[in-house]
């Protein structure tokens, strides 16, 4: 490719995403502009631009190993974790860039997130909602009675709890335990919740349970979900971005990415051709 | 042929099993049946009588210090060098050589050791033939052994509760104390069983750090006998197997009974986590 070409390119893109911030300008919670990240050597995402608005569902789809879950883990900086790992680019909440600050904790208590498997502590289902809290040293006793119990309600298993408080979180099936997950989570009263394949693990029945409580925690919470399930990001979700080999092929809100995508390789994914 | 082949199989590992508990049950039967007649509570809880007759209680009482002086120096400094081997070390080329090290270091033999805390802490500290001198050689022995498998329990606590403890914004170091020290205490405790048994065997660098006085330690500065090395004194100078064998009975009941309270304690810590 001749430098022209990218240059144009270049260009072409900047003028997208240009049309795209007008558009969403003054309701973008999250705003990220060209980031890059490689392993060591090897790039693993390109030029990644995308506005994500407070208080919708934005759901992210590709193949295996096309970077979804590594740019949501950009969002709070769990990629610091991994050695080797170099970020440039942008990424602003709420007018504050993330990695030009040095505070995670703060990142990490106003963007929480829930994993693809449930990982509750082996402690019981109390201790676990109450762990965020009591980490940022809140010790009162009724204050946590308060907190536990408000985000048991909030992630709509308070009444299947209630009573073994005090049991092991280990001992609730594998829906029950994603959704205490979730609680763990909102206990931090975050204002963005990630979610990484949060029902890959789970049943039918514990899976529509768990999309259930997304439609009702986008009121409160702005939620970006890597999903492999298509249907789920169909149901779930206001706006979808298509990730293939650590690029954005195509971002727009979720029906007309299911029904009238502009790339065809978009298409050729969700119609299932590949991946 | 298959069948045949899966008989064999089977017989040979029933043959090994067998023998396992065979020599086992064979040894302990023998020290106990040597041994017994002399097994009183004078025997245990008397003084020490160098004309004959006398009871161990010096020893045991030297014993238990050895074991814990040695382990309240080792397990901490064990528990601490694993974690940051584990969690903070970035691993590069120094790691390996430590852990290279700490490898090699479990494989000398004690009485290596022994010559070393004979000259180091006896000589050149001038701490003479006395328990500390020896529960420092101890602490010195035990602590690859601490490491190792501080670092073995470590890694088998999940990286997702990592990762959730640091998603709710906790800290490295509430992370390290509320979730992963706590899901690997039960690896961690196995191994200061093991380090107890280690001490409680040993006799070669005990024998040159501490000495043989058959008494009452005054304090954790007097030389004094444990029991490994009183059992081997017994057989060495007077042999007398029989009261080495009664010794014997005593060791092993010791070690029995510090591993059901280590268990009991590890599973005390394990119910208020849960």
């Amino acid at each position: 490719m001749s430098i022209a070409v990218l240059e144009r390119n270049k260009e072409a893109k900047e003028k997208t995403l240009r049309t795209m911030m007008n558009k969403s300008a003054e309701a973008a919670k999250i705003s990220v502009k060209y980031l890059n990240l490689f392993y060591g050597e090897k790039q693993a995402l390109y030029e990644v631009s995308m506005d994500i608005e407070e208080k919708q569902v934005t759901a992210l789809i590709g193949p295996s190993g096309c970077g979804k879950s590594t740019f949501l883990r950009t969002l709070n900086r769990m990629n610091d974790l991994i050695d080797g790992v170099k970020i440039n680019g942008d990424i602003v909440i709420d007018d504050e860039n993330i990695y030009a600050s040095n505070d995670v904790l703060k990142l990490r208590t106003k963007v929480g997130m829930v994993f693809q498997k449930p990982n509750l502590f082996p402690m019981s289902i109390y201790d676990n909602v109450a762990y965020g809290p009591r980490a940022q040293g809140i010790k009162s006793k009724k204050e946590l009675n308060r907190i536990v119990e408000e985000s048991l309600r909030g992630a709509a298993i308070w009444d299947e709890v209630k009573d073994r408080l005090k049991a092991s979180a280990l001992g609730l099936s594998g829906g029950q335990q994603q959704r205490v997950c979730i609680a763990r989570t909102i206990a931090m009263k975050p204002e963005v919740i990630l979610m990484d394949e949060p029902t890959s693990a789970l049943d039918p029945i514990s899976t529509l349970k768990v999309e259930e409580l997304i439609g009702k925690l986008k009121k409160d919470f702005t939620i970006v979900i890597v999903t492999h399930n298509m249907q789920q990001a169909a149901r779930v979700s206001d706006k979808t971005a298509f990730f293939l080999n650590g690029e954005i092929v195509e971002y727009d809100v979720t029906d007309a990415i299911f029904s009238n995508p502009n790339d065809q390789r978009t298409e050729d994914y969700v119609t299932g051709r590949f991946g | 042929m298959r069948k045949v082949k899966d008989g064999i199989l089977r017989g040979l590992l029933w043959f090994s099993a067998f023998v396992t508990v065979a020599v086992l049950l064979l040894i302990v039967g023998y020290i106990f049946y040597k041994g017994f007649r002399l097994i009183s509570f004078d025997f245990i809880f008397g003084d020490y009588s160098p004309t004959g007759g006398g009871g161990i209680w010096p020893m045991i009482v030297t014993t238990l210090y050895t074991i814990a002086i040695s382990l309240v120096i080792a397990a901490p400094i064990g528990i601490l060098a694993a974690v940051y081997l584990q969690e903070y070390a970035k691993q590069g080329r120094l790691v390996k050589v430590i852990r290279f090290a700490t490898e090699s270091l479990t494989g000398i033999p004690s009485i290596i050791y022994g010559l070393f805390g004979a000259v180091f802490f006896v000589a050149v500290l001038k701490l003479g033939m006395s328990i500390i001198a020896a529960s420092l050689t101890l602490a010195i022995i035990v602590l690859p052994v601490m490491i190792r498998t501080t670092e073995e329990a470590l890694k088998t606590v999940p990286l997702s509760y990592r990762e959730g403890s640091l998603a709710l914004g906790a800290t490295k170091l509430q992370t390290l104390f509320k979730v992963i020290l706590p899901s690997a205490m039960p690896g961690i405790l196995s191994g200061i069983i093991l380090s107890m048994g280690r001490i409680i065997g040993e006799s070669a660098a005990i024998f040159l750090t501490a000495g043989t006085v058959a008494a009452m330690p005054g304090s954790i500065f007097s030389s004094a006998r444990t029991l490994t090395v009183h059992s081997y004194l017994v057989t060495q100078e007077a042999g007398d197997i029989e009261l080495a064998a009664a010794v014997g009975i005593v060791l092993i009941v010791l070690i029995f009974g510090l591993n059901m309270l280590a268990t009991f304690i590890s599973k005390r810590l394990n119910k208020t986590d849960y």
